[in-house]
């Protein structure tokens, strides 16, 4: 590859001592992408939007916000209160948390819809689930900071999970709190954490967008790109594109923050956190819900710690759990009607980790949690196997093509 | 591991008792902020300051208040700096290190009832009544339930035996509340000619408690008008021109 | 020809309208950019509670003839000093022309025997010395800059050293004789 000729004297300077405008254009310009991406490939760049949008309302709320437990809750109450647009950039960001888990959910689904986890992006996908993973430890730290009822009972139930570590569980819950329970201490590590995670979320992102640039996008019908008709630049198509998502995406976006910014959240949080009482209904914010299903529905609790953390991790070996040689679920009939009966069992788990356990909810969500792991652990390695796919088509071009070829 | 488990046979605890006498859901009233282009009631607010400052001043905090707030519901600096100026304010030390009382001004917060928790306790038969600068936003159901819990005084059903120093509520989680029914009609004689009913001050004073909780709220509804107009107007533009760009692509 | 004319016309009329649409796509994208950048440069702002602490009483009973007080307004030291007779003179016999920030003593003082001055020296904001009576007071008998040698005279006027500008007079009014509020 060249570097391309610019017109630009200054930015020719530059780029012979510091080739930034050379990435640039090989990664947008040149950068081949298959052609026929649909709006589920939008996902994953809003969602680094989103990230940057966290981490600058972000900054700016660590300004004038107090990791302290005597000051903490009436410094975010401030925030919301006195300080300028400080209602604006907090239900930004809170809710932003839970725009980014949806946005990270659907282009997750999508990986496995199309089966994008399948070689050679199989360090793609890892890395992936290792910013979820940093994701929820980010988002889980962050709801602790503003010091309510429900950021103070979940640091304490959460924290408590690993105390089912045999031995040194105790150990290990005490070191979290540097105390003997959720305190000042955990309350400035958190903050401090908080503010470091989303970087490291940040490198990881690039190490993912390493992976995927390695081999480009995957694409709807899973087949690979087989020449210069089957792709376009990134640039000016897909940034199009991206565009027109991201300005849907901030509608909805804009309609919660303006218009009902608490509709993710729970009451209880407005309350200051008080060591003493439990709130009578303690949830976790809705994106763990169908963890906390998992958690619940076993009834051991290092056994029911270990599903939850279990439910995760699955997702590091999918690449290799998925047995089939064809990607998409286009061409998997049987896959496609079972992906889409995950799609619900997660819905379930969540319905399930919303309510308290009891009556029917109990067993609803251990057949749910059961079903979960019957998907990836028997239901893929089995299905790809023993299922017929359907025919694939020559090239990306080539459905496209043939009825113009008809014509002719 | 103990203490989880202890916490969560607390939480089951809470959770059966809740079950036992499942409060009534309040139903929905119609509120002037609500909506999109809601906005407060000014006269309303004002009431429902008053019947605030008039009653449950008495036992309730408004902490996350401070007396140049009120510039929000409409009164002037100098009405503010007369309302500041009733209250009591404990101030120091002063330069010879002793704490004292001096009056109160715009910038200060709003004095609570009580220095502390159990302060509140002791003189509330043990009752501690909530700080209620965010109850609106505290508590499920929102204007709805403070409005409900305010006119949700009944006498009890048959059957229903209500403990010593509780009252009967319909509204109220478990449907006993240590409060007596704190509003009566005409307690409070409103100077606009407006009929003090019960319901009229229950309604007014949740007002001004929701205005409490979110005093920005109109400044949120107003910026994202305008926001969501531009936002899709600019999409549309976006469509048009990601339309431009795919026309060549087949 | 004819045909080839029309042709070329209309692509020409839908080459302007594609540039339109990207022009406004990309004024748009500009204008709220700049819109979203507001809130946040505004919110670094002095917030609510903040400015409604911008006024300070001071009692002026205590404070004897020659001695001074320091107090906190705005988070920075304002010095209240209630000046003796050769004081106010010597301020007020300065002649201008001596002056690098040229200032009658009159003009700084609301009652010559108090004088009011926020407590930062103009050069790079440390506090002078020369409010406790064993502080050294500079040559001119005011205050002394300890971090970089600025002199004050007793009208709090800059005589010597690197600061450019005298002792800033805050904005105070006399509620009664014997007490004052800055700001």
């Amino acid at each position: 590859m060249a570097a391309p000729a610019f017109k630009n004297g200054l930015v020719r300077w530059i780029d012979h001592r510091l080739p930034v405008f050379s990435f640039l254009h090989h990664e947008l310009h040149e950068y081949p992408t298959p052609k026929n991406l649909s709006y589920w490939w939008n996902f994953g760049s809003l969602a680094g939007i989103v990230l940057v949008i966290m981490i600058a309302t972000g900054i700016f709320l660590a300004m004038h916000y107090t990791p302290h437990t005597l000051y903490a809750f009436d410094s975010v109450e401030r925030i919301m209160r006195d300080v300028n647009y400080g209602w604006l950039i907090r239900y930004i960001h809170m809710n932003g948390a839970s725009f980014f888990f949806i946005v990270v959910y659907i282009h997750i689904f999508r990986g496995m819809y199309y089966g994008s986890y399948k070689a050679p992006r199989e360090l793609l996908w890892i890395l992936g689930v290792v910013i979820l993973l940093l994701m929820m430890a980010t988002a889980f730290m962050g709801y602790v900071l503003p010091w309510g009822q429900m950021s103070f009972w979940g640091a304490t139930v959460i924290t408590n999970l690993f105390s089912a570590i045999p031995v040194v569980g105790d150990w290990i819950v005490t070191w979290l709190w540097g105390g003997f329970s959720v305190d000042n201490p955990t309350l400035n590590r958190f903050f401090s954490l908080h503010y470091l995670l989303p970087f490291l979320i940040v490198a990881v992102v690039m190490l993912h967008m390493v992976a995927l640039h390695r081999f480009g996008s995957g694409n709807p019908l899973g087949i690979d790109v087989k020449g210069p008709q089957d792709s376009i630049p990134f640039h000016p198509y897909y940034t199009a594109k991206d565009s027109f998502g991201l300005g849907v995406f901030l509608i909805l976006f804009a309609g919660v923050v303006f218009f009902a910014p608490n509709l993710f959240g729970e009451p209880d949080n407005y309350i200051p956190a008080n060591p003493m009482v439990t709130p009578p209904h303690i949830v976790p914010e809705w994106y763990f819900l169908p963890y906390y299903a998992i958690l619940r529905a076993i009834p051991n609790k290092l056994l029911g710690v270990i599903a939850m953390f279990a439910s995760i991790l699955v997702l590091f070996i999918l690449p290799w759990l998925d047995t089939a040689r064809v990607r998409s679920a286009k061409f998997r009939p049987t896959y496609r009607k079972f992906f889409w009966v995950l799609v619900i069992d997660c819905f379930v788990l969540g319905y399930v980790g919303a309510n308290p356990p009891e009556g029917w909810f109990v067993i609803t969500g251990q057949i749910a949690t059961a079903y979960y792991f019957f998907h990836f652990l028997i239901l893929l390695p089995v299905l790809g196997l023993i299922e017929r796919p359907l025919p694939l088509p020559q090239s990306i071009s080539a459905p496209v093509l043939k009825p113009a070829e008809g014509k002719a | 591991m103990r203490r989880l488990i202890s916490a969560v046979a607390l939480l089951l605890a809470f959770g059966t008792a809740a079950e036992a006498a499942e409060a009534v859901k309040p139903p929905k009233q119609h509120w002037s902020f609500s909506g999109i282009f809601g906005t407060f009631d000014r006269a309303s607010l004002q009431r429902g300051f008053q019947v605030y400052k008039e009653g449950c001043a008495a036992c309730h905090a408004v902490t996350q208040l401070s007396y140049r707030d009120l510039k929000g519901i409409g009164y002037q600096e100098d009405d503010i700096k007369a309302i500041a100026a009733q209250a009591k304010v404990m101030d120091g030390p002063n330069d010879a290190g002793e704490m004292f009382e001096r009056v109160g001004r715009p910038s200060d917060k709003f004095v609570r009832p009580f220095p502390n928790e159990n302060a509140a306790r002791a003189g509330n038969n043990g009752a501690f009544p909530p700080d209620l600068s965010m109850i609106a936003k505290a508590r499920v159901g929102g204007p709805d339930y403070v409005y409900g819990v305010l006119v949700g005084y009944v006498p009890p059903p048959a059957g229903v035996t209500v403990a010593d120093g509780m009252h009967f509520n319909t509204y109220f989680p478990g449907q006993q509340i240590a409060m007596p029914a704190p509003l009566n009609v005409d307690g409070v004689p409103y100077q606009d000619g407006t009929k003090a009913t019960v319901e009229q001050q229950a309604k007014d004073v949740t007002t001004f408690l929701t205005w409490a909780s979110e005093p920005t709220l109109e400044a949120r509804k107003q910026m994202g008008i305008k926001v969501l107009i531009f936002l899709i107007v600019f999409t549309g533009i976006l469509y048009a021109a990601k339309r431009k760009v795919w026309a060549s692509v087949h | 020809m004819a045909e080839a004319a029309t042709a070329t016309r209309g692509h020409a009329e839908g080459e302007t309208r594609r540039d339109f649409i990207y022009l406004a796509a990309g004024g748009m994208g500009v204008v709220g950019a700049a819109a979203v950048a507001w809130p946040f440069i505004s919110f670094m702002n002095p917030s609510a509670d903040v400015l409604a602490l911008s006024t300070t009483e001071v009692d002026l009973k205590p404070v004897q003839e020659g001695m001074a007080i320091t107090v906190t307004w705005r988070g920075k030291p304002v010095f209240v000093r209630k000046r003796t007779k050769a004081e106010i003179d010597a301020a007020a016999a300065t002649p201008l022309s001596a002056l690098p920030d040229p200032q009658p003593d009159s003009a700084r003082a609301k009652k010559p025997e108090w004088l009011i001055l926020v407590g930062v020296c103009t050069h790079l904001g440390c506090v002078p010395l020369g409010q406790k009576t064993a502080d050294p007071k500079g040559e001119f008998g005011g205050w002394f800059c300890p971090c970089h040698g600025s002199h004050y005279d007793t009208s709090g006027r800059i005589r010597k050293g690197p600061a450019p500008k005298n002792l800033e007079v805050p904005a105070y009014a006399f509620l009664d004789d014997t007490t004052i509020r800055i700001g």
